[in-house]
């Protein structure tokens, strides 16, 4: 049993504040990525985890124990780093093997621990090699064998596939959520990319600026981002977002650009808004389709606007086009040819229309 | 003949002229070790060595008799003895201790810690012999003048600090997650350090150790001021008894010359591996 709670914990370096006071429930065999931009103290937090980092403030707990006075090795957790970290100087055996030659373990069980993991990693065929003679997934793989043959209590991941390339890293990525499920042991994962936070997550973590921006599933986070950055952060393309401020305009709101559109208040949200008042709205590129294309949504809003740019992907196609003076993006799912300055009627799906406070950032 | 032909000619032509230049002192002092006086004294000079002997050789160690000077009166061997105590006793203490602070200085952050470390570094713009007469009424003062421990500690002092600047450089290429999985591995702080850190840097160690040692083995200006007698008379100190009041045993000085390279030689052989890694290596860091 290994959940980690982290309560009030802060980090400085120096005069800055790397983590602000956060608390974090991570619950036994969860698999939970703290995901944010470079900067924002999710490795801080992962290391203050490990004991690599001291905790300035607050307290952190694996199990029921409290873990800040603790050394690294006395904490039993594992973890992965981004450059592998793998000892030059060692076989990929003495490599997978070394945590347990210092714990003092016998001969016979280190080794049957050992081909234990290389197996589940499949790399039973490069025991013998050193690591400069493996290749970047292989390296990834043998980090990850020396951090199962532990048994740990905790997987920590510090961006784990940052340095690999695209095609290998969408490979590992599926190899390490198959891995979860086979050792089921709590995992924390840092990285920076939301797709591999989206699809490797139970709970995602969104950390901005030393603070938790928001915590929930990956769905929670699409569906329903309580902070205008969680909302641009999540989804790719990111969501369109436009400043408007409130005004009212045949007895119902409506928000109104810098560039004068005005487009009205979604139903749910006519009470939640008042005159005056500042917000960006923000849609996802799916929620505004080409009218020719695509099923117009129940409660649409309608504009005309020329192409700047079509990106064909196959099964979907984006399509620039501008709202104003601002460019956004639309998202096509008919495989019909688009070009530049063809002039489309776009439709807007109300229902779909995401408010936030300018000054807060918060969701309304 | 193109034009990068004719810089290789030019390059070879010029590395052969540095040779020359570099290796004809080397030289001469071994062929004169193998000659007779009369020849090595001869006027004009005789360049290409006519007999060669291991006259003074078997002089210098076993004692014979039948040499240009009679019995040896040089006791090379106490010297030999001498030599290898400091020498390594010296490289031991100055790589040991030199790591160590290598490592801190790599590792640590502490106040002050760059003006430490050019504080260390600037210990070495003065020149060694300058000191040699402070060190003498130090060492008079405290009875260390002609004893072991006394020149130990001078090269000590020497080679610490180059011993530092290499080792820190060779510490800081070794990536900071080595240590830390190793700590999330079980090991404490000491163990991370002897199990990964160390082995990794061993090249860098090879090359401060072979420069710690051919300093002591080879250092002459402060040594001689410092031994007195067999008890701690280095062997390039002991080149000098070669000279009598009218006379200089040339072929016996030289001898001795070849005598003292020679481990020098096999020592630089042997860990030549690191040795150019090493060079390299801290070269990145500079």
């Amino acid at each position: 049993m290994a959940k980690v709670s982290l309560q009030g914990v802060s980090k400085f370096y120096g005069k800055v504040q790397a983590v602000k006071k956060i608390d974090l429930e991570i619950i036994d065999k969860e698999f939970l990525v703290l995901v944010g931009p470079s900067g924002c103290g999710k490795s801080s937090s992962l290391r203050m985890i490990a004991g690599l980092e001291e905790i300035d403030e607050g307290i952190i707990k694996i199990g029921d124990k409290e873990m800040n006075n603790l050394e690294p090795r006395e904490r039993n957790v594992s973890m992965v780093f981004q450059n592998y970290a793998l000892y030059p100087h060692m076989t990929v055996e003495e490599n997978l093997g070394f945590s347990l030659k210092i714990a003092g373990l016998a001969k016979n069980e280190i080794e049957e621990r050992v081909h234990e993991a290389a197996g589940i990693l499949d790399i039973t065929e490069f025991l013998q090699r050193k690591p400069s003679q493996l290749s970047g997934g292989q390296r990834q793989r043998v980090a990850m064998g020396r951090a199962i043959v532990r048994r740990p209590d905790v997987f920590l991941f510090d961006e784990p596939l940052s340095n690999l390339d695209a095609k290998l890293r969408n490979q590992m990525r599926t190899e390490i959520k198959r891995l979860h499920q086979k050792v089921s042991t709590t995992i924390v994962y840092v990285t920076h990319d939301q797709v591999e936070a989206m699809t490797l997550a139970d709970r995602i973590v969104i950390m901005k600026d030393g603070i938790i921006e928001q915590i929930g599933t990956p769905l929670d986070l699409f569906e329903r981002p309580a902070t205008e950055f969680v909302a641009t952060f999540i989804g790719s393309p990111s969501m369109n977002m436009i400043k408007a401020s409130i005004v009212k305009q045949n007895n119902e709101l409506s928000m109104k650009t810098n560039d004068g559109i005005i487009v009205p208040v979604p139903k749910d949200k006519q009470n939640s808004v008042s005159e005056g008042q500042n917000i960006s709205f923000g849609f996802r590129a799916e929620d505004i389709v080409p009218l020719k294309f695509g099923q117009k949504p129940s409660s649409a809003w309608e504009m005309q606007s020329s192409v700047n740019l079509a990106e064909p992907l196959g099964t979907e196609t984006l399509i620039f086009t501008n709202f104003g003076e601002i460019e956004i993006v639309s998202r096509m799912f008919t495989p019909e040819q688009v070009k530049s300055n063809d002039v489309l009627d776009f439709a807007l799906n109300l229902d779909r229309t995401y408010l936030f406070d300018e000054n807060s950032g918060l969701a309304i | 003949m193109n034009k990068k032909q004719i810089n290789n000619i030019l390059i070879w032509f010029s590395a052969i002229i540095l040779i020359i230049l570099i290796m004809t002192p080397g030289l001469w002092v071994v062929l004169t070790a193998f000659r007779p006086q009369v020849d090595v004294m001869a006027k004009p000079a005789v360049w290409i060595p006519r007999n060669l002997n291991l006259i003074q050789f078997e002089t210098m160690l076993f004692g014979g008799s039948e040499g240009s000077m009679g019995r040896s009166p040089i006791p090379v061997l106490s010297y030999l003895r001498n030599s290898l105590i400091i020498s390594f006793t010296s490289t031991f203490i100055a790589v040991l201790v030199g790591t160590i602070g290598g490592y801190g200085f790599a590792r640590h952050n502490f106040k002050h810690k760059n003006k430490y470390f050019l504080l260390i570094m600037l210990t070495r713009t003065i020149p060694g012999i300058s000191l040699s007469l402070p060190i003498f009424i130090i060492f008079s003062k405290i009875g260390l003048i002609d004893t072991h421990i006394g020149i130990i500690l001078v090269f000590v002092a020497l080679n610490i600090p180059f011993t530092i600047w290499l080792t820190d450089g060779f510490f800081r290429q070794i990536p900071r997650a080595m240590s830390e999985v190793a700590m999330t591995d079980g090991c404490t702080k000491i163990q991370a350090f002897w199990h990964i850190e160390l082995p990794l840097s061993r090249s860098g160690i090879a090359s401060a150790g072979i420069f710690a040692f051919l300093i002591s083995w080879n250092e002459y200006a402060l040594v001689s001021n410092l031994a007195r007698s067999t008890d701690s008379k280095t062997l390039t100190v002991g080149l000098m008894d070669f000279t009598a009041q009218f006379t200089i045993n040339w072929p016996g000085m030289c001898a001795l010359a070849v005598f003292i390279i020679i481990p020098a030689l096999i020592l630089t052989f042997m860990v030549q591996k690191h040795l150019v890694t090493g060079l390299t290596f801290g070269g990145v860091k500079g």
